[in-house]
């Protein structure tokens, strides 16, 4: 797992895809938060956190579309599904390593954070609640962007594939409005990212919704698993 | 060592690979032989744990491949078909990546020198994968095969793309870890497995059709009673002599190889050597013989003869049933 993680995230910088993810996402949560807090003259970071939803799901495939399809088309899987590891291993590894790049980007909200305590007082608790509340959610939506890439060998189609998976879970909420059938849009609601998401952004801790980011992460990471045992025995 | 029992694969209907036995033992170099498509790749991918096998088992050291995928994998080094090499990497990275995901306990400076020596790699370990020539590339493809020193190469088609003198180096190479590594080794040069294998397999349509040492091979389809004669004369009476003799079962006459001769390809009862009545009637007619050879097949003409359908029955070794 180690080997796979350190080369994974080593291929991110020689591969450019670090430069750019980091390059993009800075530079979107930059306007995002010049627009929400210095622009509108208030020390609120709330509105701005809630936006970042949307630049996690934009840019998470970008990191998650090479993780499996690449592989696939050079030919590399062979040496990994060959090598004396586990497939847990092997995707785990891939996993920690755009998690950790995810961690590069996220980490932002505190410089932001910091440029913000000039102007005004900043709720430290609030925007430490929302790091865990990006982590948490950025957990869940690399395992299924990396699913996504596992099913494809084409890194475009692995993006697009990505993007459009995130973008449907965000819209859940949306969907369940127009849903009349009581207990569909409950289930819909309950399955939504952005609802438990904008709790965090409020200041409110829910372990339910802890609970629930790990538990998809680790859904969407087992099945990539299976993905791959299948592939082995089809 | 490897044994392999009655491997089988099928993707949905149709059936890659049907039953495939064999054994290769310690410090043995296995040749594996066939056309395209006639699942050699798909045995070797089955040995190594890339696919599974639909039924039967492959034990490599002694450990089922199947049932603990792990350590049986520790023991194998594969070169696939194409080499999974990470091309933005410099070679160095990348055999020290190999290096990790083996989890390889020698020491790591020496051992990773002394595969770059094996390969003749050590010069070009800093540059980057995808700026090396295609030989390079299979070099290095090799050289991550050996990381570890697994005692179980698996070798598919590693000496493509080669220059003749690189191939050299290389089989050269393979025969040197053949004496304390078991080698399986495919390839479509058949001069290639008849000089660097102890023992060839042909593969078609997913059985074993032969199993023998390339020289017992070519003896078993030799044709001793078939003779290539040039012989200077006239063509329609040395024909009509010749086919009088005792024991011919039949004589045509080939092209015009120089003025006057022709070539005659004599075929003889089986356990007939004709080679000494030729000569006496050449004599008695005053006949020069310019040239007399047996037939010897190559392994190419084996591979042929297997492969379209010639002869499998007599190919397959007559004990092959006590080899289950």
């Amino acid at each position: 797992m180690g080997a796979i993680f350190r080369r994974e995230l080593g291929a991110f910088f020689t591969s450019s895809i670090a430069y750019v993810f980091l390059g993009v996402f800075y530079l979107l949560s930059g306007m995002l938060f010049y627009i929400n807090t210095l622009a509108s003259g208030t020390s609120d970071m709330a509105g701005y956190l809630s936006l970042l939803f949307l630049a996690i799901i934009m840019l998470v495939p970008v990191l998650t579309m090479k993780t499996f399809s690449e592989e696939k088309k050079q030919k590399t899987d062979q040496g990994l599904l060959t090598a004396p590891i586990s497939l847990g291993a092997m995707v785990l590894g891939k996993y920690f390593a755009v998690f950790v790049m995810y961690l590069f980007g996220i980490s932002i909200i505190f410089v932001h954070a910091v440029i913000l305590s000039f102007f005004g007082t900043v709720d430290w608790t609030l925007v430490a609640s929302n790091y865990v509340a990006l982590v948490l959610m950025g957990a869940a939506c690399i395992a299924i962007g990396m699913l996504v890439s596992a099913l494809t060998e084409n890194q475009v189609v692995a993006a697009v594939g990505g993007i459009f998976s995130l973008l449907f879970i965000f819209m859940l909420d949306f969907v369940a409005g127009f849903i009349d059938i009581e207990f569909i849009s409950d289930i819909l609601t309950s399955l939504s990212f952005y609802n438990k998401y904008y709790e965090f952004t409020c200041g409110i801790f829910n372990l339910s919704s802890v609970l629930f980011y790990v538990s998809v992460a680790v859904v969407f990471n087992f099945l990539t698993v299976r993905i791959f045992e299948k592939r082995r025995w089809s | 060592m490897i044994e392999v029992k009655e491997l089988t694969k099928n993707y949905g209907d149709k059936q890659a690979v049907k039953g495939i036995s064999f054994t290769v033992n310690d410090g043995e170099i296995l040749g594996f032989l066939g056309p395209n498509g006639a699942g050699k790749s798909t045995t070797m991918n089955m040995l190594t744990g890339y696919i599974s096998s639909t039924s039967g088992t492959a034990v490599i050291n002694g450990v089922d491949i199947l049932e603990d995928p792990i350590k049986a994998k520790a023991n194998i080094g594969y070169l696939p078909e194409i080499p999974p090499l990470y091309v933005d990497m410099t070679v160095k990275a990348y055999l020290n990546f190999i290096y990790d995901l083996r989890k390889c306990k020698l020491p790591r400076k020496d051992h990773l020198l002394s595969v770059c020596n094996l390969c003749k790699i050590t010069d070009v370990k800093d540059r980057i994968i995808k700026h090396l020539s295609k030989g390079y590339k299979q070099r290095v493809g090799l050289a991550q095969a050996l990381i570890g020193n697994p005692p179980v190469l698996i070798l598919d088609e590693p000496t493509v793309g080669l220059d003749p003198s690189q191939m050299k180096e290389i089989r050269t190479l393979i025969k040197k870890l053949g004496k304390s590594h078991t080698v399986i080794l495919s390839s479509h040069i058949l001069s290639e497995i008849q000089q660097v294998c102890d023992r060839v397999i042909i593969i078609d349509k997913g059985v074993v059709a032969a199993d023998d040492t390339a020289d017992n091979l070519s003896k078993k389809m030799s044709t001793d009673h078939r003779l290539i004669v040039r012989l200077e004369g006239d063509k329609d009476e040395i024909l009509t002599k010749l086919k009088s003799l005792d024991g011919i079962k039949s004589v045509t006459a080939d092209l015009e190889k120089e003025n006057g001769v022709f070539e005659y390809e004599i075929e003889a009862m089986e356990n007939v050597d004709l080679r000494r009545k030729i000569s006496d009637v050449a004599q008695e007619n005053g006949w020069a013989i310019l040239l007399m050879k047996t037939t010897e097949l190559t392994l190419e003409d084996i591979f042929l003869k297997i492969t379209m359908g010639e002869g499998i029955e007599n190919i397959i070794p007559d004990d092959k049933g006590g080899e289950n």
